[in-house]
């Protein structure tokens, strides 16, 4: 007698992304392989890794820009497209232009219908951005240059600018680089009361889990074509990291926040960025770069 | 003999019309151009309409056939060798140089009045018959359509051009299309004030809009204002003045208006507020 498999049926229409023995490569280098990754309704997925170990790659490929080289891919049951509306997607902030003429305001109405041929004429989409900027909390900045606003702000607008469609999924592409303590807190809040209250899942890549960590479900971590899954507890461990890097690594916890070692490097680092020589410092130079661009 | 005298002849009302048409056409690109840090490749397709027209001169007596003929050949070329943001400019010095080469070569075998080939570098607006009026109007017209179709996806592409990928907006394509209306627009431009001075009405009256506001609609109007007054109200002055080309008080207007703006800019602008980067600041350097 054939042992009774649970009918997978139920639950398949939770499931909003759905990887299947995926891989990448880029030129010659594979940069992962044989993933396995299924992602449902209201989880947060936060993916780690050091720079250049395909982070973002996996969110060109949920975003139909990058094709995998091998196995599937499914967004809510279809193989991922340009455009794809279901997709919501927050990028790190970036210095704009200070004379560039875009308002928050238009930043915002481009999540709307900047994809679209024609003008930006109607009173409709004006109301549902207005609606978008109170609801992140942005109406009071919303008509000034997106120059002159700090990242924090402009990373509201992103969101706003990302709710604005409706997603189903929302991406989000190193959101905090660069952002103060306390802009981190508002982003990160603003993303998870989205998942709260619409079910709609976060894949969140990061080169820094302590500011997530309280809304993380799962981490995928990767490092140099290989990876590992599960939650924090699973993954943040010092047997995890060090089979997954190649080297000896030392979790701590110190309080609510991970801090990773390396007995390569004696310098605490968090957990995400590369536990040796190659320590990523890049958030912090550019927040200071930032810093001293405003001053 | 002021304005008045010489508004009956037809040659002053097709310089009018003319003026009118390359400014509504400068004045729309204008802002995309700087929104885009394109002011260098509009400085180089407009002196390669320089060679483009001593070519149509010399193929089939028509500057302004060759000039257009040149400056899609130009953006195609940029297109080609400046994919790249960071290669764009280099690659356009390239082209310029060589096409300013290729154009001078071809003076030497040109052998009607140097002055109509000159004319192309300075701008002749009074030698415009109805027939080029109707080529320039159908030109400005076209140019208008296609920025107005794509205006949402070209200004997403060019403020923010990874999230614009993300949302599927074909950046590239967008891209090549704008060099394409940019190398017509100057072009056509370069028939009025001269190849030397098309920045004038492209770049000036724009960089001046965005010093007054931060709306994107009301910035493409001021400059299409600003643009038309600078070309017709130009070429009025220089009937007044008839000792001065035209080209002389356009670019006078355009610099005047370019000046009142940056002096009035500050007062219109809303308030800016600081708080929060001083904030950050602080945070940062506690680290």
């Amino acid at each position: 007698m054939t042992p009774v498999m649970p009918d997978p049926a139920p639950h398949a229409a939770s499931v909003l992304v759905e990887l299947r023995d995926a891989a990448v490569k880029m030129g010659q280098r594979t940069l992962w392989s044989g993933l396995d990754l299924t992602l449902r309704q209201g989880e947060f997925l936060a993916v780690l890794g050091p720079n250049g170990t395909g982070k973002t790659t996996l969110l060109k490929v949920l975003l139909g820009l990058v094709p995998l080289s091998d196995g599937t891919v499914r967004v809510k049951g279809a193989p991922p497209r340009r455009g794809n509306p279901e997709l919501g997607y927050v990028p790190q902030q970036h210095a704009f232009d200070r004379s560039l003429p875009i308002r928050g305001r238009d930043l915002v109405r481009f999540g709307l219908d900047g994809h679209r041929w024609g003008m930006p004429w109607g009173s409709l989409p004006r109301r549902r951005v207005e609606a978008a900027l109170q609801a992140v909390g942005a109406a009071a900045y919303a008509d000034v240059p997106v120059g002159l606003l700090s990242g924090g702000e402009q990373q509201r607008l992103r969101i706003a600018q990302a709710l604005l469609g409706d997603p189903k999924v929302l991406l989000c592409d190193e959101p905090l680089l660069a952002l103060d303590l306390a802009s981190q807190q508002a982003v990160t809040r603003l993303i998870d009361e989205r998942r709260r209250q619409a079910g709609t899942p976060v894949v969140f890549v990061t080169h820094e889990i302590n500011p997530v960590l309280p809304y993380v479900d799962r981490i995928l971590y990767l490092v140099r074509g290989r990876w590992a899954i599960g939650t924090p507890q699973e993954i943040l461990t010092s047997e995890r990291l060090s089979d997954l890097y190649g080297i000896e690594v030392d979790v701590l916890k110190v309080r609510d926040r991970y801090l990773v070692m390396s007995a390569e490097d004696q310098l605490p680092t968090e957990p995400g960025a590369q536990p040796h020589l190659h320590h990523d410092h890049q958030g912090e130079a550019q927040g200071h770069q930032r810093g001293y661009g405003d001053g | 003999m002021g304005i008045s005298y010489y508004l009956q002849f037809p040659f002053a009302q097709h310089a009018l019309e003319a003026a009118f048409l390359v400014g509504l056409s400068c004045g729309l690109i204008g802002p995309f151009v700087i929104t885009r840090n394109m002011s260098f490749a509009v400085h180089g397709t407009s002196e390669l309409a320089f060679t483009g027209a001593v070519a149509g001169l010399i193929v089939a007596s028509n500057p302004l056939a060759g000039a257009l003929v040149g400056a899609v050949v130009v953006a195609t070329l940029i297109g080609l060798f400046g994919q790249r943001a960071g290669e764009r400019d280099s690659s356009i010095g390239v082209i310029l140089a060589a096409g300013l080469g290729l154009g001078v070569l071809l003076l030497g075998y040109y052998h009607g009045y140097a002055s109509e080939a000159l004319n192309i570098l300075f701008g002749n607006i009074f030698g415009i018959s109805s027939g080029q009026i109707l080529v320039l109007a159908v030109i400005a017209v076209a140019i208008a359509l296609a920025l107005a179709a794509a205006w949402r996806p070209l200004l997403f592409a060019s403020v923010d051009p990874d999230v614009a990928t993300a949302r599927g907006v074909r950046v590239g394509l967008l891209g090549v299309l704008f060099l394409y209306v940019l190398a017509i627009t100057v072009t056509e431009a370069a028939q009025i004030v001269g190849t030397l001075l098309v920045l004038s009405l492209v770049i000036t009256p724009a960089a001046a809009a965005q010093r007054l506001s931060a709306s994107p609609l009301v910035v493409s109007a001021l400059s299409v204002a600003m643009a038309v007054a600078a070309a017709d109200g130009g070429l009025l002055l220089s009937f007044e003045f008839t000792s001065v080309e035209p080209s002389v008080p356009i670019v006078a207007i355009s610099f005047g208006l370019y000046v009142l703006a940056r002096v009035l800019g500050p007062a219109l602008q809303p308030p800016r507020r600081v708080q929060e980067s001083v904030i950050e600041l602080a945070e940062l350097e506690h680290d």
